[in-house]
């Protein structure tokens, strides 16, 4: 289980909390997986920061990917999220399976982008939340920088999902924010199932600028029940993990 | 009249004075039906028809009890509402109708409420009060909303009498041969100003939003409100927010002695030159802390203009709730993060109630169907019916029509054709059979969707159906569906 070490880092927080011996605000949201928190500053994703997620391919103009992504993280920081959109073709029971369950998230849903940037604003200032999520597709300079600020400011984690009309306008995706990430997620063919099937969904996840780290790409497993992404099996055809029967006994 | 009036289905008139004689002031639609008319002589009535209950009006009772309804009106819809005696409410919606999805659904609101309490009611919405008085009375519809600039038009084939003229006017009127707002409007004024005085085109410019007609709010004694005249007039933001803060500060302690917390506060801002400027802020649940108020309504100060200078101000708690005093955790372990009901107050009272919503699961298994919008403050956490299927992330809406290869009658497509791009399928899940809901909807009764997952070369996912179940024609055209698109 490649998650179990942050099942249990999140355990003893909790622990901690409950003997209230300690004063910790978290700085940072570790994946659970060794090689990529290995490769972020202070080993996890900012809190207080502006993080960017798109996704490649079609991706970049449906953002599924990066919706599911989005939600696993969100899911993750444990509070109330707000969620920004104004495409109406979100469809939240897909998050829930990402960990982000309709008694955690709030949508609201914008006419256009500007009433989105302002409320993402709003709420990364007001510090009530732990995350907002905003889908966009352009995000100037000063808007990412106010963002970034509101977000240093309250602690919230701000995740921007970026997502354009057509293909052409991804481009826009090189262009410099004050972001402190910048993420790509792109599906790839799942992994092969002894069965018939289609088996957990996979990305080719590239990290593709970050302040204080290294850029880096892999392949991961998406997101599971509780938001948790995963390092496939090197084994593709998977003895390790039909050892136990669980994938027989599911497919 | 309640329990103590008459039965319903006897006619029923209430007699008056008119200086003169005794008349009727008022007839139900039964005794209307029978040929009972405003301003007969009960005499006549008394002689013509026999069964007749005849009652004595109460104007000042019915004054009171309209009074009465428009601050019911201004505790629930609008900070601007007043009396249209003898039998209307004029409401300003500006800003208001958001709350309620939009101008139909307030209007629809205002109309349903009043009939569960019993009152037939006729409303009208347009530009201007004239308009919507002539409109809900004589345009002879239950509800009538007329698109902006449209006033004039909708006028055009109403009677004079609809533009709130002296009684004494109507008959000169008729006998110049004036029926209709349009044949009027269309006259020369000058010859007829000088027979029937200024009022009549007052009136007339009045209807067309020409001249504006300031709504003077209901006040009352029962609702909490502070108010402030200014010796010389303010029109900066900075000292508007200034004197909003101050407002708002003396308004809690108010509340506080009430032992209530506010759901709605208005805040009126009387000109110079007479006309009122309104803001208000509403809450989901009620609030006494001046902090928050201030800043709900300080975000709202830059759409007041405050033209040569504002005068006075008024805030009145229009629509308050019980609060009783709250015990505020103080703990050690944590610092405490800010109230979240105060961010969904302050994004809801600048982009509207429906923008802000949970999604809450249904038990259904049509896809289309299984997600309702409930408010920020609920905790309902939904169904978990089809928690366990592999759903997408993005929902095609409504679903797009493909071209599809498949074996029948249960077998995925092994490629398909969508946005005029080919896919090759590589992996497959399915079929997950959805059923129509016949109790729902006639039409899908004995229908069927095949859902499938399908894994194309390229890794992307898509989720498609198609309709029917491949064997039998009435539970479906067999024709495919793209309706979702996967992480």
């Amino acid at each position: 289980m490649p998650a179990a070490d942050a099942v249990i880092s999140e355990l003893k927080a909790r622990i901690e909390v409950i003997s209230g011996r300690t004063v910790r605000t978290r700085m940072v949201l570790p994946f659970g997986i060794p090689e990529i928190d290995r490769k972020l500053r202070k080993g996890g994703l900012a809190f207080g920061a502006l993080h960017e997620i798109a996704g490649g391919a079609n991706g970049a103009v449906d953002g599924a990917a990066a919706a599911s992504f989005a939600a696993g993280i969100a899911a993750r920081t444990g509070g109330n999220v707000l969620w920004c959109h104004c495409q109406p073709d979100l469809f939240a029971p897909a998050l829930a399976q990402s960990g982000l369950t309709a008694d955690k998230v709030v949508f609201f849903e914008a006419a256009d982008e500007t009433a989105i940037l302002d409320a993402f604003e709003k709420a990364l200032r007001h510090g009530g939340l732990t995350a907002v999520v905003g889908e966009v597709s352009g995000l100037p300079l000063v808007a990412s920088q106010r963002l970034q600020m509101a977000a240093e400011k309250s602690g919230t984690m701000a995740l921007a999902i970026r997502r354009w009309r057509r293909h052409v306008d991804a481009r826009d995706f090189g262009n410099s924010t004050a972001s402190f990430t910048r993420w790509r997620v792109t599906p790839v063919n799942s992994g092969a199932l002894p069965v018939r099937g289609v088996g957990r969904s996979r990305w080719f996840m590239e990290q593709m600028r970050t302040r204080g780290g290294e850029d880096f790409e892999c392949e991961v497993e998406a997101c599971d029940g509780k938001g948790f992404i995963a390092v496939p099996s090197l084994l593709a055809d998977g003895p390790a993990e039909t050892e136990d029967g669980r994938y027989r006994a599911v497919g | 009249m309640g329990a103590t009036g008459p039965s319903a289905d006897v006619p029923l008139v209430l007699k008056g004075s008119d200086g003169r004689r005794r008349v009727i002031t008022a007839a139900d639609d039964l005794a209307v039906h029978i040929g009972a008319r405003v301003g007969m002589p009960v005499a006549q009535a008394e002689s013509l028809f026999a069964d007749l209950v005849i009652m004595d009006s109460d104007p000042a009772a019915d004054a009171l009890a309209l009074e009465k309804l428009a601050i019911w009106a201004l505790r629930h819809y609008s900070p601007m509402v007043a009396a249209d005696p003898p039998a209307g409410i004029v409401l300003d919606i500006l800003g208001a109708a958001h709350l309620y999805g939009g101008e139909t659904g307030l209007v629809d609101d205002v109309v349903r409420r009043l009939s569960e309490m019993q009152i037939t009611a006729y409303a009208a919405l347009a530009d201007t009060w004239g308009a919507a008085h002539a409109l809900a009375r004589f345009g002879g519809q239950a509800k009538r909303i007329v698109i902006p600039g449209g006033a004039g038009e909708a006028l055009v084939h109403l009677p004079v009498d609809a533009l709130r003229l002296p009684e004494d006017m109507l008959p000169d009127m008729r006998l110049l041969g004036l029926d209709t707002i349009g044949e009027l409007a269309a006259k020369p004024r000058a010859p007829l100003a000088r027979s029937f005085g200024q009022k009549l085109f007052r009136r007339v410019d009045q209807a067309l939003g020409r001249l504006a007609e300031p709504i003077e709010p209901v006040q009352s004694p029962e609702l909490i409100s502070i108010q402030r005249i200014f010796a010389e007039p303010i029109g900066a933001p900075e000292t508007i927010a200034k004197y909003t803060r101050r407002l708002v500060g003396q308004i809690c302690d108010r509340l506080e002695e009430a032992g209530l917390g506010v759901r709605r506060l208005d805040l009126h801002f009387t000109r110079v030159d007479n006309r009122i400027e309104t803001i208000f802020v509403a809450t989901a649940k009620p609030v006494r802390e001046p902090k928050r108020l201030t800043k709900l309504l300080c975000d709202k100060i830059e759409t007041v203009d405050p033209g040569w200078g504002i005068d006075k101000m008024v805030m009145t708690a229009a629509f308050v709730e019980h609060l009783s005093m709250q015990q505020v955790i103080a703990s050690y372990s944590e610092p405490a993060r800010p109230d979240v009901e105060e961010l969904w107050d302050a994004l809801a009272n600048r982009y509207g109630t429906d923008s802000l919503y949970r999604a809450v699961s249904v038990a259904t298994d049509i896809p289309e169907r299984a997600v309702k919008r409930m408010p920020p403050t609920s905790d309902d956490v939904g169904s978990t019916r089809n928690a366990a299927f592999r759903r997408p992330q993005r929902m095609i809406r409504p679903p797009e029509s493909i071209m599809a290869l498949a074996v029948l009658p249960d077998h995925p497509p092994r490629a398909f054709t969508w946005r005029g791009q080919r896919y090759a399928v590589a992996r497959a899940d399915g079929p997950e059979r959805v059923r129509g809901e016949w109790w729902v909807s006639d039409n899908e009764k004995g229908k069927v969707r095949d859902y499938f997952v399908l894994e194309v070369e390229n890794g992307e996912r898509f989720w498609v159906f198609r309709g029917g179940d491949g064997q039998h024609e009435e539970t479906g055209s067999l024709n495919w569906f793209m309706h979702g698109k996967f992480d």
